[in-house]
């Protein structure tokens, strides 16, 4: 089997590049060296669908987040049932001295295409985000901008390219790539692969798979964003994702609010050696404090229930995305930093557009075509009719495991059936365990069901692949 | 469907107050049960130390918990509905619960809340380092040795003296794991002195007080943790940490009173501790809900829960007016 084309790396730019390949009739492999797609950077960021601002007017990141949020605005939501909420956000300025800035990132996001930019006052202000500090003088209001839960995106545009025909392989890691005829030959995890052309879209790791092609041209620094997820009783804290004024390196410390409620602040900027380091710091938490409570100064640290590092793989102040001459028919999607959840649709779109002018044959994607996901029900969203319809349909739905966040039995059974392997897995999916008690109650639950439903002894699960088990030992 | 008295959780809060409310006259109750069976956090406390006030007679946690389910089954005024959550609950008394095969609304005359508590987590005392499998909430690790016999891993650190952290010290290495240190913050031991003695002395486990877990290691299960000693100013002293390997970390750092409906009826929560704000034992904020045993306030010892939780009941029957008739045998 000669595949038209293998993806390498399953995260949101891998996932969309996939999906787009294959619903233009493409043959395509998508290979993940992690036990579940998005379990690389795309698990662990702020799940923000910027607005296209803060980014410079000529840059290929500005312009493929314009068109990346367009899309998912105004045709993926929809395909592919997302969560997408479209809350708008702020960038905030304190001081009248600063609203030329403001002015500035309004002139630089109109000229990359930024709809609805608007200046709004103090007037504005309390009437529409009443915590935020009242030392706030204006604000630029984006109102493209929303929030989407980053990891069930990326399980949405991986079920979709598997409905379009694309092949899913988890645990292989690519460790070879050579040319052998008129194909490339790829190593993974014990097994050979072959495929006409190959994507690189492997996050931090970017750069090691393109020099494994033979094209070592660039280096993925990691900079690292440490987050900390508040309480749902939060939920109202703020009303947009508010953002300070940014600075050279980062946007700075943001209230974010993510798709499913909880508000979230967070992220540092800090470059990081190690691509494994994804420690959370004494001083992380403390400039993420005192970062968001400059924004909305009710925040405290008593809100904080959970939280993680995600590392931005950057290359420069830009996305690699291109042929190699040392490599013809290998595309780098790399140096994917922020905006790349956004960006993914706009990415993937350029992706095909390089590897047609390398030969592959694709349609022309006509919407009709393209399959429709249907969301997994949750009950957590659910009006009481639709609760009762579905009990209706398996009484299991009124059989509740994860009680934060009103999980049913019958979602962790759904969850698992569509693909979730581990512990992890199944809370990105479900979030069970995502909740004020962090699994201590419906844990040991979570994987008996597992263990049902996949036939594993308890010490065989994990939470996030071998090496993660969650018990030692069994007594029999 | 209309209730009389509707009881949320059937630990020993939710028991006593449930026979309590019938011995006061109450002729109606629902006690609605999360779990699959009635106990609470009792089933999985299969150690001594329980009855000692109460009954005089030293019991464990199911055989303490069992006495009272017998009551309660044998009481035809109360019916136990199990695997059964609420959902929700407003400040008129009517709310809705799940169960496998239902969703079912009830307008109910009183509620009384004997939620329990949660445990605080590794996430809430924001300890800094990775996120790897093997860091437990002490009750869960309970719960997987003592419910499910599953053994947590093979060399375990417990961050916070409270009791079921000590008690686990003591669970895990009859099982076979090692228990490294008991790593308190405070400069005394959070439990009970008796815990502290039966659980790390006699077991020989070493108790680091005024310390804390300042890193936790290991990229996808724990490796190791690291251990400073903590200042009068509440920073780590310059110097003094020292590292301890390990697979398991169990933290065990207090419990939360679970008033997450009280706060959907409405009902005031002091957010320093998640107890309600009340003007008297087993009070609420709002008319007609009451709250006894650990959602009304963290217990040491279940018999007091017991003795307390009755009370609620009491309210509860007075609060629907209701009187013993004679005839009622409880
Ligand atoms: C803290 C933080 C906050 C952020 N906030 C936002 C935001 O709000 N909005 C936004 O738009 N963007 C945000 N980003 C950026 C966004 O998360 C990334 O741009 C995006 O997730 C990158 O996706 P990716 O698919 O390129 O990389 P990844 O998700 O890392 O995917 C790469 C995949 O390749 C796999 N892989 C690597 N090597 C191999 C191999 N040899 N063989 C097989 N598989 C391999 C990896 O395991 C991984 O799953 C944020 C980033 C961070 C760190």
């Amino acid at each position: 089997m000669i595949y038209d084309a293998a993806v390498i790396g399953a995260g949101v730019t891998g996932a969309a590049v996939a999906r787009e390949l294959s619903a233009r009739g493409a043959k395509v492999l998508l290979i993940e060296k992690e036990a579940e797609p998005a379990f690389g950077v795309s698990k662990s960021n702020s799940g923000i669908v910027h607005a296209g601002t803060q980014n410079p007017p000529a840059s290929l990141k500005g312009r493929l987040c314009v068109e990346g949020n367009r899309l998912i605005r105004e045709k993926l939501s929809d395909e592919l049932a997302l969560d997408f909420r479209q809350c708008g956000q702020l960038i905030v300025a304190f001081e009248d001295s600063e609203v030329p800035a403001l002015e500035r990132i309004k002139a630089d996001g109109e000229a990359l295409g930024v709809p609805g930019l608007r200046l709004v006052d103090r007037a504005w202000l309390d009437a529409n985000e009443p915590n935020l500090n009242p030392a706030v003088k204006a604000a630029l209001l984006a109102p493209t901008a929303g929030m989407i839960s980053p990891y069930r995106f990326v399980h949405a545009l991986v079920e979709s390219a598997l409905l379009h025909g694309a092949e899913l392989k988890t645990g292989r890691r690519v460790t070879a790539i050579k040319r052998a005829g008129d194909a490339f030959e790829l190593t993974a995890g014990g097994d050979t692969f072959r495929a006409r052309y190959v994507v690189n879209a492997a996050g931090l790791y970017a750069d090691e798979v393109s020099s494994l092609a033979g094209a070592p041209s660039f280096k993925i620094s990691p900079r690292k964003g440490e987050e900390y997820l508040l309480d749902r009783k939060r939920e109202h804290i703020a009303n947009h994702i508010i953002f300070p004024l940014p600075s050279a390196s980062s946007k700075g410390i943001l209230m974010i609010k993510t798709s499913d409620g909880n508000p979230m602040i967070g992220p540092t900027a800090h470059e990081t050696a190690d691509k494994e380091d994804l420690s959370t710091t004494a001083a992380g938490l403390e400039e993420v404090l005192s970062g968001a409570r400059r924004l909305v100064p009710s925040v405290s640290a008593g809100d904080i229930i959970a939280y993680f590092a995600g590392l931005r793989p950057a290359c420069g102040k830009d996305f690699v995305i291109r042929r190699e001459a040392a490599a013809p028919g290998f595309v780098n999607a790399a140096g994917i930093q922020s905006p790349g959840l956004t960006a993914a649709p706009a990415v993937a779109m350029m992706v095909a557009e390089l590897l047609k002018s390398e030969g592959l044959e694709l349609d022309n994607i006509d919407d009709g075509a393209v399959r429709r996901l249907s969301p997994a029900p949750r009950l957590q969203t659910s009006t009481p009719q639709e609760i009762r319809r579905l009990i209706e349909q398996d009484p299991a739905y009124g059989d509740i495991v994860c009680r934060c966040e009103t999980v049913s039995a019958a979602e962790i059974r759904a969850a698992v059936k569509r693909g979730a392997a581990t512990l992890d897995g199944v809370k990105f999916r479900t979030r069970a365990q995502a909740g004020r008690c962090h699994g201590g109650f419906c844990t040991a639950r979570i994987m008996k069901i597992m263990q049902e439903e996949l036939g594993l002894p308890a010490a065989a699960l994990t939470k996030r692949g071998p090496g993660s088990e969650i018990v030692k030992g069994e007594r029999l | 469907m209309r209730r009389e008295l509707v009881i949320v959780g059937g630990g020993p809060a939710g028991m006593a107050a449930a026979l309590a409310a019938r011995a006061a006259g109450v002729r109606d109750v629902l006690l609605l049960e999360r779990d699959s069976c009635l106990g609470g956090i009792l089933n999985q406390c299969i150690h001594p130390g329980f009855g000692l006030h109460y009954f005089k007679q030293e019991l464990t946690g199911p055989e303490y918990a069992g006495r009272f389910a017998d009551l309660v089954r044998q009481d035809p005024g109360i019916e136990v509905s199990l695997n059964s959550f609420v959902s929700k609950l407003d400040g008129s008394l009517e709310l809705s619960y799940l169960r496998p095969g239902a969703l079912v609304d009830v307008k109910a005359g009183a509620v009384i809340l004997a939620t329990g508590c949660r445990e605080r987590t590794r996430e809430m005392i924001t300890i800094p380092g990775m996120r790897p499998a093997g860091v437990f909430p002490a009750g869960l690790a309970q719960k997987m040795v003592n419910i499910e016999g599953w053994l947590p891993g093979t060399e375990a650190v417990i961050a916070g003296s409270g009791d079921i952290g000590l008690i686990m010290a003591r669970r895990l290495t009859l099982e076979g794991v090692k228990v490294k240190a008991v790593v308190e913050i405070k400069p005394e031991p959070s439990g009970l002195a008796r815990n502290v003695a039966q659980c790390l002395d006699d077991f020989g486990i070493p108790l680091y007080l005024r310390h804390r877990i300042s890193f936790i290691h290991g990229a996808d299960r724990v490796s190791k943790v690291t251990v400073s000693r903590v200042a009068e100013n509440g920073s780590d002293e310059p110097g003094s940490s020292f590292d301890i390997a390990c697979d398991t970390v169990l933290v065990s750092v207090g419990l939360i009173p679970e008033n997450e409906l009280l706060e959907m009826a409405g009902g005031a929560v002091d957010r320093r501790n998640n107890t309600p704000v009340s003007a008297g034992v087993n009070l609420t904020s709002v008319p007609g809900l009451f709250a006894c045993g650990n959602a009304f306030k963290v217990y040491d010892l279940a018999d007091s829960v017991t003795a307390d939780s009755a009370l609620a009941g009491r309210l509860a029957a007075e609060y629907l007016g209701a009187s013993p008739s004679p005839e009622e045998p409880v």
